[in-house]
C-alpha cells in the first residue's frame, strides 16, 4: 500500500540528465518518491539505474535538470535562473543525511565492524563517542551481528558484510536510503538475510530508493516499481501492475529474460 | 621401521665451503693487512667528534624524513587533483628532482648565496648554514620520491572507498586522512622504508658541503691524521648500526600494519 502523500514528496527528479563525455547514460529522469515510500528500480544493466542512483546524493553531477532530496535541491544553489554548485561542506551535509549501500559493500577494511558504523556519526556528526557506540550496537543487534562488533570486515561473510554496511548507513539517522544492487554481490545462499534486513525497514517506514534485480523482493516489498531502460524511465507503477502486466514491450521483454534465467 | 634417504647434494656442499673459504680469506686479509692499524679505528670509533657526527646524521635523516612525508603526501594529492595546474606542477617538482643528481641539488643548496646574496632581509648564508641547507636538500629530495611511493599507495585503495566515505557525509580531506591513507599506508610502508634506509646513506653525501654529518667528522679526522681507511670503517660500522636499526623498524611496523589481517580488498 503507497503510504498517503503527506506535503512535499522525499525525492523529487526533474528532467535529470547525465553524459559521460558523448554517451548520455540519463536522458530526463522524471520522478516522485514519497516519504516512507519504497521504490525499486529495475531494468537492464548499463540503463543508468546505478548512475541515476550516485546522482541523488550527488556523487556523480548532474549535467541539467533538478533533484530535491526532502525539499532541498540537490548539490545546488537556485539564484535568478542561474544554478551555482554548493560549497563542498554544504554537499557532505546533504549526504550525512542520506544513506547508501553499495553492491560490494565498501566497509572501511582497518576498522573493526564497530569503528565502521560509529566513524561517520563521530566525525562528521561530531557526536559523544558512548552514545554513538549505544546506538551503533543498537544497529549491530538490529542487523543480525551484535556479536561481530570487534571483528575486522574481511572475516565476515558477505551477507554479513553488507548488513553491517546497512548498519552503518543507518548510524546517520539518514531520511533516505540508497541500495545499489545490495544483493548482486552475494551467494545465492546469502541474499535472503539482506533481504531480511531490507524488509524489516521498510516495515519501519524508512523511505527507500533500491536498485535490484530481485523481482520476488520487488514485488513484495515494493510501493512503486519503475522500469529503466537506456537512461529513462520506461514506465512505473504499483509493483502488481509493472510486474504482471507492463504496457511496453521492453518491460516484457526484460522481465520474460529476468525471470526466465530465475526458473 | 623403513629408512628415509634423502638425495644426496654434493653440489650445494661444495659451494658452500668454496664461500665460506672465501669470506674466511677476505676477513683474514683485512685483519692482517699491516695498513690498516685497529687501535686508531678503536680509538676513533667513540670519539666525541664521530658520535656528535654521528647524531646530526640521525637529525638530518629523521627532518628529511618528516618533511619528505609531508612533502610526499602534498605532492601525490597534488598528482591526483581535478586541477591540471596541480597534476603538471607536481609532475614538474618530480621530474626536475628525481632527474638530477642528489649531490648537484645539495651543491647548489649549500652555494645559493652565490645565486642570491640575500633572501628578504637576511644574508643568504646566515639563514643557510650547511646543516639548514642539508636538511632542505635532503627533505626536497625525498619529498619527490615519496611523492611516487604516496601515489601508487593511494591508488592502490579501491575507489569504492572514497564513495563509501562521501556517501556517509565525509569531506575529502577528511575522507584521506581517515579511511585512504591509513589503508594506502600498508602500501606505502615497504618501500617508504627502503626509501628512508637510502636517505640515511645519502646523509653522507651533504659532506661536501660540510654538513657536519658523520662522514664529514670522519673525513675531518683523517684528513689530519691520514688514516683514512681505517676512519671509513669507524663511519662502516655507523651505519651498518643505523641501517639495521631502520630496517628492524621497518619490519616491526609493518607487522603491525598486518595485524588486522586485513588486506587492501578484503572488501570485495
Amino acid at each position: 500500500m503507497p503510504p498517503p502523500e503527506t506535503g512535499q514528496p522525499m525525492l523529487r527528479a526533474q528532467d535529470v540528465h547525465k553524459r559521460y563525455r558523448h554517451e548520455e547514460v540519463l536522458k530526463g529522469i522524471d520522478l516522485e518518491v514519497a516519504s516512507g515510500e519504497v521504490l525499486c528500480l529495475i531494468g537492464p544493466s548499463g540503463s543508468g539505474k546505478s548512475t541515476f542512483l550516485r546522482c541523488i546524493n550527488h556523487l556523480e553531477r548532474i549535467d541539467a535538470g533538478r533533484l530535491y532530496v526532502d525539499g532541498a535541491l540537490v548539490g545546488y544553489r537556485e539564484r535568478g535562473d542561474c544554478l551555482y554548485e554548493m560549497h563542498p561542506r554544504e554537499i557532505c551535509r546533504q549526504r550525512a543525511d542520506i544513506g547508501m549501500v553499495f553492491q560490494r559493500f565498501n566497509l572501511f577494511p582497518h576498522l573493526t565492524v564497530l569503528q565502521n558504523v560509529i566513524e561517520a556519526p563521530l566525525k562528521v556528526r561530531r557526536e559523544a563517542k558512548a552514545e554513538a557506540v549505544e546506538r551503533a550496537r543498537a544497529l549491530l543487534a538490529r542487523v543480525g551481528l551484535a556479536d561481530k562488533a570487534d571483528a575486522y570486515p574481511s572475516r565476515l561473510s558477505g551477507g554479513q558484510q553488507q548488513r553491517v554496511a546497512i548498519a552503518r548507513a543507518l548510524a546517520m539517522r539518514p531520511k533516505l536510503m540508497l541500495f545499489d544492487e545490495p544483493t548482486s554481490a552475494l551467494d545465492p545462499e546469502l541474499v535472503g538475510e539482506v533481504l531480511g534486513v531490507m524488509r524489516g525497514l521498510t516495515e519501519d517506514g524508512m523511505t527507500m530508493i533500491v536498485v535490484t534485480h530481485e523481482m520476488a523482493f520487488a514485488r513484495d516489498a515494493a510501493d512503486t516499481v519503475a522500469f529503466m531502460d537506456a537512461g529513462v524511465i520506461v514506465e512505473s507503477g504499483p509493483p502488481r501492475e509493472i510486474l504482471s502486466h507492463p504496457r511496453h514491450e521492453r518491460t516484457r521483454g526484460f522481465l520474460a529474460r529476468v525471470i526466465g534465467a530465475h526458473q | 621401521m623403513t629408512r628415509v634417504v634423502p638425495l644426496r647434494r654434493p653440489w650445494l656442499w661444495l659451494g658452500s665451503a668454496v664461500v665460506a673459504i672465501a669470506a674466511a680469506l677476505l676477513a683474514l686479509s683485512i685483519y692482517r693487512n699491516p695498513n690498516i692499524q685497529h687501535g686508531v679505528i678503536l680509538q676513533y670509533q667513540f670519539a666525541p667528534a664521530i658520535l656528535a657526527g654521528l647524531r646530526t646524521t640521525v637529525v638530518l635523516a629523521l627532518l628529511a624524513a618528516l618533511i619528505g612525508m609531508v612533502l610526499g603526501v602534498l605532492l601525490a594529492v597534488m598528482r591526483l587533483s581535478a586541477s591540471p595546474v596541480l597534476r603538471l606542477a607536481s609532475g614538474f617538482y618530480t621530474w626536475l628532482l628525481r632527474g638530477t643528481p642528489l649531490l648537484v641539488q645539495i651543491l647548489i643548496w649549500g652555494n645559493l648565496a652565490l645565486l642570491f646574496e640575500h633572501i628578504g632581509p637576511f644574508r643568504t648564508n646566515d639563514l643557510l648554514t650547511p646543516f639548514v641547507a642539508s636538511v632542505i636538500a635532503l627533505g626536497l629530495n625525498e619529498g619527490a620520491y615519496m611523492a611516487e611511493i604516496v601515489r601508487a599507495g593511494i591508488i592502490a585503495v579501491d575507489r569504492g572507498q572514497n564513495d563509501a566515505a562521501l556517501a556517509l557525509g565525509m569531506s575529502h580531506p577528511l575522507a584521506l586522512r581517515r579511511i585512504i591513507l591509513p589503508q594506502a599506508l600498508r602500501v606505502i610502508m615497504p618501500p617508504a622504508g627502503n626509501q628512508f634506509i637510502s636517505l640515511l646513506k645519502a646523509t653522507s653525501l651533504v659532506s661536501v658541503i660540510a654538513g657536519g654529518d658523520m662522514l664529514t667528522a670522519a673525513q675531518n679526522i683523517s684528513s689530519a691524521n691520514l688514516h683514512t681507511i681505517e676512519l671509513m670503517l669507524v663511519a662502516t660500522f655507523w651505519y651498518l648500526v643505523l641501517t639495521t636499526i631502520a630496517s628492524l623498524g621497518q619490519h616491526y611496523i609493518e607487522r603491525r600494519l598486518g595485524k588486522s589481517g586485513v588486506g587492501i580488498h578484503a572488501t570485495s
